[in-house]
């Protein structure tokens, strides 16, 4: 597919977090194009979560410049989808799988808002997209992870964003559920030309529609194709320790590093 | 019918009246409270009330005025500890516990017989002057008014907190503003129903109409009905016996939460049961299932560094 890259959509330049004495990012720079579909990997506590939360304005780097679409972060961003890292909801809530998407169209304006059919067929249309009509009137307590992720995934997308940032939607769900997301997202990704960052610990659902990944580790990052970044020494020299990479049956595995 | 001709009577026109707007208020405030996990302050608020009220009857003053200052000094202490606080609910009934020590302590000093102090503690729905009727409807449709602007925010920072801030929702803001709703809410009904049985109002309905309806209006819509009939149920009992209004709309609301509470999971099973055959009906996945099977097949053990759950 041919990219039109009149302006990235994210651009990170020099950027250093710090939370008290703690550095979580350190000088990174990348920048992300329109439609890009990009993996973030790392350890734990690599600052993956820190580099959404930075983008969607909920927090300020010590140093550096932050661009999305040309301009400094900011809440209430209808440019950005965003779907947290997940939490299981409870069963009891009286909320419909419908309402939690709704919540994505008007959930921060004031008043108790008025059914209204224009509504509706929105809301019917973003179910539909994430396949997930047939569950639209269902509490949502009794949905399982991979429909939950759907709603998620749709209500991020009701504003119509050019970036979707989703916090590890692949945790949590058996392989046959992940491998659902990942061709939902890269459906979502190529029809809408949306830009996607997903947070995820296993790069292999992913390997075959990524076009980047971005890794982090030690406060530093790296980005790039799979087989560039994803190899022995490149991630030796981002962990400062030695890795192995081995690929096997289709599937990479990272040996070594610290976890 | 012969039991209806107690409405004839002011007082018992006044109860009725206090009471319905106590019982609207408190279904909705309720509601949110369910949904933010915020019932065990529906009990504690009410209790630190009452020390409140004790406290200003030691001092002179009028009790009610006790009441708020306590009971929105909470609310606003509970807003600073937080949503994410896993030891909230702790922290609240040790505040709680305190401040009923030193309602015990207040009344102990008092060397008078503390009537207004009881009425706090028990209610005293048929002590309603008419001025307090007024106060109370119009305290009631301001917190009312206050609950629907609020309305799409507070929903959508009680189910997703996280979401609704990177959205623009004033988080911090709306947990406060809540917190002394409830507290003005928490006043008002303990005037009605007293202190003890706050809860029964506030969580009850609210509780109970969860259970029954999955949409959020219409589980308001209906713990609004179910707290106004409590209420009016209770009064007309009482006024025709000797036992006291708290008695009866405690036992209505725990009458009704009771088989909700214990069949629910028959109606929600069965609508879980037929979402299960709709989903085997429309399914729906993409990729074909022999990929599905390769991948299973596949050991999965190995995974990129920071797979520690």
């Amino acid at each position: 597919m041919a990219k039109v890259t009149q302006q990235p959509v994210i651009t990170l330049e020099h950027i250093r977090i710090q939370f008290g004495k703690r550095t979580i990012l350190e000088d990174v720079s990348l920048n992300v194009n329109e439609g890009e579909f990009i993996a973030v990997l790392g350890p734990n506590g690599a600052g993956k979560s820190t580099l959404l939360k930075l983008l969607l304005g909920m927090l300020k780097p010590q140093a550096g410049v932050v661009r999305v679409l040309g301009r400094s972060p900011r809440r209430g961003n209808d440019a950005i989808g965003y779907a947290p890292q997940h939490r299981n909801l409870e069963v009891d809530l009286a909320l419909r799988a419908r309402d939690v998407v709704g919540f994505g169209l008007d959930g921060n304006r004031w008043g108790p808002g008025l059914p209204s059919h224009k509504r509706n067929a929105i809301i019917d249309k973003a179910l539909l997209e994430v396949d997930a009509s047939a569950f639209a009137d269902a509490p949502i307590g009794q949905l399982s992870g991979g429909e939950q992720q759907r709603l998620l995934i749709a209500q991020a997308l009701l504003t119509n964003p050019r970036l979707l940032l989703l916090d590890e939607p692949l945790a949590n769900l058996d392989i046959s559920h992940e491998q659902e997301i990942v061709a939902l997202v890269d459906k979502v990704c190529r029809s809408r030309n949306v830009a996607v960052m997903l947070v995820t610990h296993d790069i292999n659902p992913l390997l075959p529609v990524v076009d980047r990944v971005l890794y982090m580790a030690n406060g530093h990052t790296t980005i790039g194709t799979t087989n560039e970044v994803i190899t022995s020494s490149t991630l030796t020299r981002l962990y400062g320790t030695p890795v192995e990479v081995i690929q096997a049956l289709g599937r990479v595995f990272v040996v070594g590093a610290e976890t | 019918m012969a039991i209806f001709t107690i409405l004839q009577y002011s007082f018992i026109q006044n109860a009725f009246l206090a009471g319905t707007c106590v019982a609207i208020i408190a279904a909705v405030a309720g509601y949110f409270m369910v949904i933010r996990g915020l019932t065990f302050a529906g009990h504690a608020l009410p209790n630190i009330g009452f020390a409140g009220a004790a406290g200003a009857v030691l001092l002179g003053i009028d009790p009610v005025i006790g009441l708020y200052i306590f009971t929105i000094g909470a609310s606003l202490g509970i807003a600073l500890l937080g949503r994410e606080a896993t030891e909230r609910d702790t922290s609240i009934g040790i505040i709680m516990t305190f401040a009923l020590g030193l309602g015990i302590l207040f009344l102990s000093l008092y060397s008078g017989y503390a009537e207004r102090v009881y009425s706090i503690l028990f209610g005293q729905v048929v002590g309603i002057s008419s001025a307090d009727v007024l106060i109370t409807a119009i305290s009631s449709i301001l917190t009312l008014g206050i609950l629907l602007v609020l309305f799409r925010p507070l929903l959508f920072s009680s189910f997703d907190p996280e979401v609704a801030e990177a959205r623009g929702v004033p988080i911090r803001f709306l947990a406060m503003t809540f917190l002394i709703l409830i507290a003005i809410t928490v006043s008002l009904s303990v005037q009605v129903v007293g202190a003890l049985l706050v809860f029964t109002l506030l969580i009850g309905p609210a509780a109970t109409a969860a259970r029954i309806v999955q949409r959020p209006l219409w589980a308001i819509i209906l713990a609004i009905i179910l707290g106004v009939s409590y209420t009016w149920l209770g009064i007309l009992f009482a006024a025709n016996s000797t036992w006291p209004v708290s008695f009866y709309i405690a036992t209505l609301s725990f009458g009704v939460y009771l088989p909700v509470r214990l069949l629910s999971p028959l109606w929600i099973g069965r609508r879980a049961r037929k979402l299960a055959i709709t989903r085997q009906n429309t399914s729906l996945s993409p990729g074909s299932p022999a990929e599905w099977e390769q991948s299973d097949s596949v050991p999965t053990t190995g995974r990129v560094p920071g797979s520690t759950r």
